[in-house]
């Protein structure tokens, strides 16, 4: 006689054998080390830092093999480390005007204090398939590196305060007091959620999610005419003021990527006509990330800016409760768990109005 | 005792259990009031269980024993999965006895089994909010409750008799806490509504995705939604379970074969054997379809 489901425990083990066995695939073939994931994957660590909260190049790497590439899943290894890290203090504001820039473009002027400078970029490589990579090579050493010109400037003025010094752009002032920012780890969000609150969830967010709001919002829904005033990605210092010394020691630095975009308002009763702003920073170069939640940013700001919330990427609700890949994962998924019994309960109530229908 | 090596007591940090407590005692202070918390996230995905895994965590100590269902079931791979969790970061005696569990994690199931004084029922709650179907925002569910408008579910109820004849809810069944806050179940069967009406058993309830926590307390009131001329009632099985004879339990229906052969099975596999131990046995063992 059928007896259900028993053995899940050795099932389980044997589950835990197979992934381990696949992961590793064949042995003729070497292992991948966490260095060739950090130095030849490094974008895919730069979006599992940003989206998994935590700063740690070889951590990501170790997660990205771990879950045999699939980022969400990497992202979700990261966080549940991450939520086990106690918290030794907070950092002074990182200022992304003084950056050891990588690249910064703006879209707004053709030029600039500073200049455009492209950095590493996909942007103009024409997106054929370069066959010359399917074989191992060395990275070319007969020939001079990449012309770079001299270290650049690293006090380039942000396109966003050149406007501002013209009051053309709506000004970016701490609220009174300064409050210290809620951290989304450790309590729950709730409604209506303040700007920090809500870019702190956009940056661990999704990036597809966020891309396809960010999409939705340029093609008709919730348009706010954005410009990318600029975009920059660069290495910056991070400070901490322990309160023994009195004074901010720098600790380490990031790698970040911020986007600014500046976008039309017509002004209302009480603002004249100026530029508003939508805000994107991630870790590393997450560079589609930054302007999606930028522009995201920009459109979740419609009650304070007066325009109706008509757009699901105007909706705080909508957007914020749905942006975070890891919990949209594990609900989506635990469809696969059991559910025998409200199936079973629907049977019997589909069949109970079926039988009377019949009658 | 043994527990993992580099992990405190119940996986999460004394701070942390700290914070859950506090919710709880505030859940239990106010029953069917849903308690906003700051959720951690787990080495578990949300939504197989993190909001009961945190709760158990919170509450469990050296000298619990344990036990862990999902459908009724103590051998589901869920159950087991979060079983062996605080096997290995407690070192927690398990069990697979209703009567000699201490604290007892469910997913979609009570007990058949009465629970008694000094128990604790640990639901995982996927969604907790009870009018999130008919309000998809919180900010709304949250006043709505403040005022204790619950007009919309009853209009909602009744709107399934006008159409179908019945109320079409047959888990995730509507009740009232303490004659104050409508409360979702958790996706129990309604079959198992009227087994949290005036417990003496403590019933907590976790939802870590959607970062909340709510409680009965033991011998509270729960009245499950229904009209003077519709009143509520539960599910019944024509047929017993195939294996010992029960006609009081909730049946799982299994498919025998591709030529509409099927049996009914006790969704509580503890209470099942149980029973089998004691020596019942099925009346009638031929296939019999449900009514």
């Amino acid at each position: 006689m059928y007896v259900a489901v028993k053995g899940g425990e050795q099932a389980i083990e044997q589950s835990w054998r197979l992934l381990d066995e696949t992961r590793r695939g064949t042995n003729s073939v070497p292992e991948l080390t966490l260095q060739q994931i950090e130095q030849q994957l490094g974008l895919a660590v730069d979006r599992v830092m940003t989206e998994g909260s935590l700063y740690d190049r070889e951590l990501a790497a170790l997660a990205i093999k771990q879950a045999q590439g699939d980022l969400p899943e990497a992202i979700f290894l990261l966080r549940a480390y991450r939520t086990t890290l106690p918290r030794f203090g907070a950092t002074q504001a990182i200022d992304t005007a003084h950056m050891t820039l990588k690249r910064r473009i703006s879209a707004t002027f053709k030029d600039l204090p500073g200049g455009q400078v492209l950095g590493a970029t996909y942007d103009y490589t024409q997106r054929l398939l370069d066959f010359e990579l399917a074989r191992p090579r060395r990275r070319k050493t007969d020939r001079a590196p990449a012309e770079t010109s001299a270290p650049l400037n690293t006090a380039m003025p942000r396109v966003t305060d050149l406007l501002g010094d013209e009051g053309l752009i709506e000004s970016e002032t701490p609220l009174p007091g300064d409050p210290e920012p809620r951290d989304l780890t450790r309590e729950p969000i709730s409604f209506p959620a303040d700007r920090a609150t809500r870019l702190q969830n956009l940056a661990r967010g999704d990036e597809g999610f966020l891309l396809a709001l960010g999409y939705s919002t340029q093609r008709g829904y919730a348009n706010s005419h954005p410009f990318a005033a600029e975009i920059r990605h660069g290495m910056l210092a991070v400070e901490i003021e322990p309160e023994e010394l009195g004074f901010a020691i720098a600790i380490g630095e990031i790698d970040v990527t911020e986007c600014q975009m500046v976008n039309q308002f017509h002004g209302s009763a009480t603002e004249p006509p100026q530029f508003t702003r939508g805000y994107g920073l991630t870790f590393g170069n997450c560079e589609r990330k930054a302007m999606a939640m930028a522009l995201v940013d920009r459109s979740l700001r419609a009650d304070e800016l007066g325009e109706t919330a008509a757009s699901p990427a105007q909706m705080q609700e909508f957007v914020l409760y749905h942006s975070d890949s890891v919990e949209a994962s594990g609900f989506v998924q635990h469809l696969k768990l059991p559910h025998y019994v409200d199936f079973q309960s629907e049977l019997e109530l589909v069949r109970k109005l079926r039988r009377e229908r019949a009658q | 005792m043994t527990t993992a090596a580099g992990y405190n007591f119940g996986y999460l940090d004394e701070q942390t259990k700290r914070m859950i407590r506090r919710a709880l005692l505030k859940a239990v202070a106010i029953p069917g009031y849903q308690v906003p918390f700051g959720s951690r996230e787990m080495p578990l995905p949300y939504g197989w269980g993190t909001g009961g895994i945190q709760v158990t965590a919170a509450v469990i100590g050296a000298e619990d024993v344990l036990k862990v269902i999902d459908q009724g079931s103590d051998d589901t791979t869920n159950a087991v999965n979060i079983r062996r969790f605080f096997a290995r970061v407690t070192g927690v005696r398990t069990t697979e006895r209703t009567t000699e569990a201490t604290l007892i994690q469910t997913r979609h199931r009570i007990p058949e089994t009465p629970l008694k004084d000094g128990q604790i029922l640990i639901y995982q709650v996927p969604i907790p909010e009870m009018l999130r179907w008919l309000e998809p925002r919180e900010a709304e569910t949250r006043t709505m409750h403040a005022l204790a408008e619950y007009g919309l579910m009853h209009v909602r109820l009744y709107e399934d008799i006008a159409q179908h004849g019945h109320i079409a809810a047959t888990y995730d069944y509507p009740v009232v806490v303490n004659e104050r806050y409508l409360m979702r179940p958790s996706p129990i069967p309604k079959f198992d509504n009227p087994k949290m009406h005036r417990s003496p058993a403590l019933q907590l309830f976790g939802a870590g995705r959607e970062k909340r926590i709510y409680a009965v307390p033991p011998y509270t009131a729960v009245r499950s939604l229904d009209f003077e001329d519709h009143p509520f009632e539960v599910q019944r099985w024509d047929a017993c379970c195939a294996l010992c004879g029960s006609r009081d339990s909730f049946l799982d229906e299994v498919i025998t074969d591709d030529r509409g052969g099927r049996m009914f099975t006790c969704s509580d596999s503890d209470y099942c054997r149980n029973r089998r131990e004691a020596g019942h046995a099925p009346a009638v063992t031929a296939s019999e379809v449900s009514a």
